[in-house]
């Protein structure tokens, strides 16, 4: 494997300070993306807390079996992500595509999953600035709630777009073999970011879908 | 107003006179601040200018005691600040029980005032010397700020909710009122004045003008055009709670809440009535948004308080079944 | 014929040349002069915009340009100064150029994200710029809903997106420093070893990461809202206009902190060498600038005393707002000690230094007046905030910036500036400057309202000589942007070291090779160790 040594960038000293700095690097990038989240996540707290009944409402318009199977559908992504970057240490180049081959089928299944629950929210008007046709408990309340919903729930998509981008360059990379056991770190930061992702969406799936939704009009 | 050259504003209310003290002890802090730091630098940068190529200098690094004297001392100063401060703050936040209120509006690029008794202004506000005066505010668009720099006094003026401003004006006069807050445009001429007039005067001027129909009877005659007198009725209960003694009183929700009846209240329930429902009763008014204007809305929420003020009408229920329905407001309202 | 040897040795600017050579450098030297020159011209277009509005003030009467455009001029001059000028102007220049430099490695971790974030700073102003050429924008920097997302009619999308974009430029190159301030120290280049520039990049970097991405995704709310009229920020629908001002503030005020300590940074590095003395008190000056970093997410509030906050709230952000004061006060201190039995030399950047921390004591003096709640329900939207803020933000960052530009210009271009002219033109900038703002506190207190285009006659004494300052500070701005280019070409050779300074920037060529050091340098003494000078000479 001494062709990977060449993956040394002329500014580090050694492989060491260089695997160091692209992971701290990474942390400190998720640090920048939690605060980015972060503002959404505020916006929707101050607004859940002023109008608790109307999106109580509104959580009734989405469909729980559509949200609990991308979850499960991504949690099981972050799974493969996992056993990915596993593979990429022990230099088990084909399980390595593998897995983020399947990682990235599970992705995409999310988004369509996603797409599909849009869709029908854009049927049943209830899309904010598209087709908000909602007439009955609160139209204004809901309608910040909806905003709230594909605000978030679109930054999400979109780094799960992104991150499907990373990936298949990733998968690629890995299929021409620039990775091995002592040069992976590529690899070890995408899965972090794609960690990221699920996790978002792990807070997001409960805010949405399973608070108060017992509060029925 | 004085037109000429002046290093400190007027002083027309004793809230300024209260800013002012405060003011003079901030200045002194920087004065005495910034003077011991300049004088230090000048005197340091002469005495121990550089005489020749080198030259030994004293290493002094570092000194403790040094070090938590100039933290210790700052500190305590700006906490007298703090504490000065947040008491001429609490005086301008809290308006006096017996201030006479008056309703302002904003919108671009002008300020409308309302008084009680009915008068209507645009850009200007009369007030009586040595009354204080409460100001209820919304606006019509964007945020605004109203601020009258005689009076020491700035608020915002938002959409969608009231806040207050207070003064007492101490000396009669004519006195800059701005829009601080930038809303577009036309911001720097949102303009106007504030006149303070001897009581006699300023009752002469109420007299005189136009209208003389109070606000909360505009508010009266508004309440009966939108029909809101079919269900909130006043003399037996109807589909909608009785709104007499309603103004400022506790109010029980369906989600089992209590709100307190004030003016942001009952702005909502006329908005958006969904929002807030009263226990007993079912969601069925509809939304006078797009209906009623800012100024409309104040004129119902003063007619409303009115109804707070007087007896309940006594007809036809008994007067006892009347008083213990206003004991227990959760029952009816 | 020492001149001849000098230009044959090979160094950064020689290394390559042509225009792609500087596109696609990822020489964090290169990079750093491509962003000088970038906010050198959004800080002459920025100051285009002020000039016309000093212009429009000189007369009671709205009567040299329309409102609209009165408006739309303040709010481009705020936009550009503040997103494109001074939050890039010390970090993205002189900390792109010296922060490898000063830890004594060959680059910054990540140079291609490096170069990334210089493209995408240049797509971000390029965004505003064509909102500019469109016919601009007129919510002032501050953007405040609902009039931003539902009143305004002009490009106020465009704009946005341009500040969003630029701010990851600004994420970027934070993350960049953190990462090579942790992982790349030169051997023996301990925490407490390190200049007080890196530590002020450092608390810098860290609200960078943190608070960009707060006014980032406020931003983008602010343009999802108006392009699709949701309602997030409308009252109409129950949306909170306040809650706007709120995102806003938690980053726009600690980008304050962004844009003045690495001036800070500067002042530190400057004091020393100019008194051939340690910065007094060095660990408390290195932990104000982190203590300035966190203190300064905490008290966003305190812009908002008369927004219709909670009482009980503005209280509490006014009693953290006076926490952030006591490290900067430590620093004042520290810096003035400093020179006490110091070998105090008059060179341009002292002379830039000494106004720095004359100015900025009155910036922070008059900064604690507007956290104090009851003075500040009467001056905020005043002229008052205005001064205080130019104090800052000009008489700290700018004067900083100009006093790093003079002592490292000799390391950045290999070439000396001409010394009389520049202690003239320290001299105008601060006259200048003066002139300028001074006046706005007293017609601040007086109750003149910002952003204002026409204004009662009362206040015309104050506005003229603040307009007759500001046309002082322009020729004071304008003297150095004509002797830096003249000094590339006609300036005197520069030694590796004419400050005789210990920073191990001074101890490599001028300018440094492409990979900074010959061999890497190993550290084995403190800071600002001028004995050690003297012996390295001896040795």
């Amino acid at each position: 494997m001494a062709n990977h040594s060449l993956a040394l960038r002329h500014q580090f000293d050694d492989v060491e300070q260089q695997k160091d700095a692209s992971t701290f690097g990474m942390w400190i990038f998720l640090a920048t993306e939690v605060l980015f989240f972060g503002g959404m996540f505020c916006c929707y707290t101050v607004y859940r807390s002023a109008y608790p009944a109307a999106f109580g409402h509104a959580s009734n318009h989405l469909d729980l079996i559509l949200g609990a199977v991308s979850t499960a559908v991504l949690i099981f992504s972050s799974f493969t992500m996992a056993c990915a970057v596993n593979s990429a240490s022990t230099g088990a180049r084909n399980a390595l595509v593998a897995f983020l081959g399947i990682t990235i089928l599970f992705a995409a299944a999310f988004l369509v999953i996603e797409m599909s629950e849009w869709r029908m929210l854009y049927k049943e008007g209830l899309m904010p600035g598209f087709n908000f046709t909602y007439k009955e408990f609160d139209p204004g309340h809901v309608q910040l709630f909806f905003c709230m919903y594909f605000a978030m729930t679109g930054l999400h998509a979109s780094h799960v777009t992104i991150g499907i981008g990373i990936l298949a360059i990733m998968a690629f990379r890995a299929w021409r073999g620039a990775f091995g056991p002592d040069y992976f770190t590529p690899i070890e930061i995408s899965g972090l970011y794609w960690h990221f992702v699920d996790l978002v969406w792990i807070f997001l799936f409960p805010l949405y879908y399973l608070i108060a939704r017992h509060l029925q009009g | 107003m004085n037109p000429q050259f002046q290093l400190f504003p007027d002083q027309a209310s004793a809230t300024a006179v209260h800013l002012d003290h405060l003011t003079i002890y901030l200045l002194s802090i920087a004065a005495f601040f910034s003077t011991l730091i300049f004088a230090l630098i000048f005197f340091f940068a002469v005495k121990y200018r550089r005489r020749s190529g080198h030259e030994r200098v004293s290493e002094i690094g570092h000194a403790l005691p040094l070090e938590i004297a100039w933290s210790v001392i700052p500190f305590v100063l700006m906490m007298i600040m703090f504490t000065w401060g947040a008491s001429v703050f609490f005086e301008m936040s809290r308006p006096p029980d017996d201030a006479m209120n008056i309703y302002v509006v904003g919108k671009q690029w002008m300020w409308k005032t309302q008084h009680l008794e009915g008068q209507r202004e645009i850009n200007e506000l009369h007030v009586p010397l040595g009354r204080p005066v409460r100001l209820t505010m919304t606006s019509e668009d964007v945020i605004h700020s109203f601020y009258m720099p005689a009076f020491r006094v700035k608020f915002d003026v938002l959409p969608g909710k009231y806040t207050t401003a207070w003064f007492n004006p101490t000396r009669p006069g004519k006195y800059h009122l701005f829009c601080a807050e930038y809303c577009g445009t036309l911001h720097s001429g949102m303009i106007g004045w504030i006149h303070v007039m001897e009581p006699a005067e300023y009752e002469r001027w109420l007299a005189g003008g136009a209208g003389g129909e109070s606000l909360a009877s505009s508010g009266q005659k508004l309440f009966e055009y939108l029909a809101c007198a079919n269900c909130h009725r006043t003399d037996k209960p109807g589909r909608c709670p009785n709104l007499t003694g309603l103004f400022g009183s506790k109010v029980q929700l369906t989600t089992g809440e209590t709100v307190t009846a004030d003016e942001a209240y009952v702005r909502e329930s006329i908005l958006n009535p969904g929002a807030k429902v009263v226990a007993g009763y079912q969601n069925i008014m509809p939304t006078f948004q797009g209906q009623v204007t800012e100024e409309d809305l104040l004129q119902l929420i003063e007619y409303v308080k009115s109804l707070a003020k007087q007896p309940a009408p006594p007809p036809p229920a008994p007067g006892a079944a009347r008083a213990a329905r206003r004991a227990e407001p959760k029952q009816n309202r | 014929m020492i001149t001849a040897t000098v230009e044959t040795r090979d160094n950064y600017l020689n290394h390559e040349y042509g225009v792609k050579s500087w596109l696609l450098t990822k020489d964090h030297k290169r990079i750093g002069l491509l962003y000088l020159a970038a906010i050198t011209f959004f800080f002459f277009l920025g100051g285009i915009f002020a000039t016309v509005i000093r212009l429009e003030l000189l007369t009671p009467p709205g009567d040299l340009v329309s409102a609209q455009t009165y408006n739309k001029l303040f709010t481009l001059h705020g936009v550009i100064m503040v997103f494109l000028f001074l939050i890039p102007s010390i970090p993205a220049t002189l900390g792109n150029f010296l922060v490898p430099l000063m830890i004594g490695c060959k680059d910054l971790a990540f140079p291609k994200i490096n170069l990334l974030s210089w493209y995408i700073f240049m797509a971000g102003g390029a965004c505003v710029l064509y909102a500019m050429l469109q016919g601009g924008v007129d919510t002032g920097w501050t953007f405040y809903v609902p009039f931003s997302t539902s009143y305004a009619n002009t490009y106020v999308i465009l704009t946005g997106v341009g500040i969003f974009i630029s701010g990851f430029a600004s994420i970027l190159t934070g993350l960049n420093f953190i990462v090579t301030i942790h992982r790349m120290r030169a051997p023996g280049l301990t925490w407490f070893r390190l200049p007080l520039f890196i530590w002020s990049m450092y608390a810098t970097s860290l609200i960078q990461v943190l608070g960009t991405p707060v006014i980032a995704v406020t931003i983008l709310l602010v343009a999802v809202e108006r392009g699709f009229h949701l309602g997030i920020f409308d009252p109409a629908l129950g949306g909170d206009p306040v809650l706007f001002q709120h995102l806003f503030w938690f980053y726009s005020h600690p980008a304050v902190y962004i844009m003045v300590l690495p001036g800070m940074g500067i002042i530190s590095e400057i004091v020393s060498v100019f008194t051939r003395k340690k910065v007094f008190g060095y660990r408390f000056v290195a932990f104000s600038s982190v203590a300035i970093a966190v203190l300064g997410f905490l008290v966003w509030g305190h812009h908002m005393f008369v927004a219709s906050q909670s009482v009980y709230a503005s209280l509490v952000f006014s009693f953290l707002s006076f926490f952030v004061a006591v490290p900067s006060a430590i620093k004042v201190f520290n810096w003035t000690a400093t020179l006490y039995k110091g070998s105090i030399s008059y060179d341009t950047p002292m002379l830039y230094a000494f106004g720095f921390i004359g100015l900025f004591t009155i910036g922070g003096l008059t900064g604690t007046f507007l956290a104090t709640l009851g003075f500040d329900v009467h001056v905020t939207d005043t002229y008052f905030v205005v001064a205080h803020f130019h104090y800052i933000m000009v008489g700290g960052t700018l004067m900083a910036y100009l006093g790093g530009m003079h002592y490292w210009w000799p390391k950045m271009t290999g070439r000396m500036y001409p010394e009389g002219w520049a202690k003239l033109s320290a001299l105008v900038v601060f006259l200048g400057f003066n002139l300028t703002f001074f006046p706005q506190f007293i017609m601040g207190y007086l109750g003149m309202p910002r952003r204002y285009h026409a204004y009662p006659e009362e206040f015309q004494v104050y506005h003229v000589l603040s307009t007759a300052g500001a046309s002082v500070l322009a020729v004071g701005y304008l003297i150095p942007a004509i002797y830096f280019v003249w000094s590339l070409r006609f300036g005197k050779i520069a030694p590796d070291n004419p400050w005789n300074a210990s920073g191990l920037e001074w101890q490599t060529t001028s300018p440094p090779p492409p990979e900074n050091f010959e061999i890497t340098p190993v550290v084995t003494y403190e800071a600002y160790d001028y004995s050690i000078l003297e012996e390295m000479k001896v040795g």
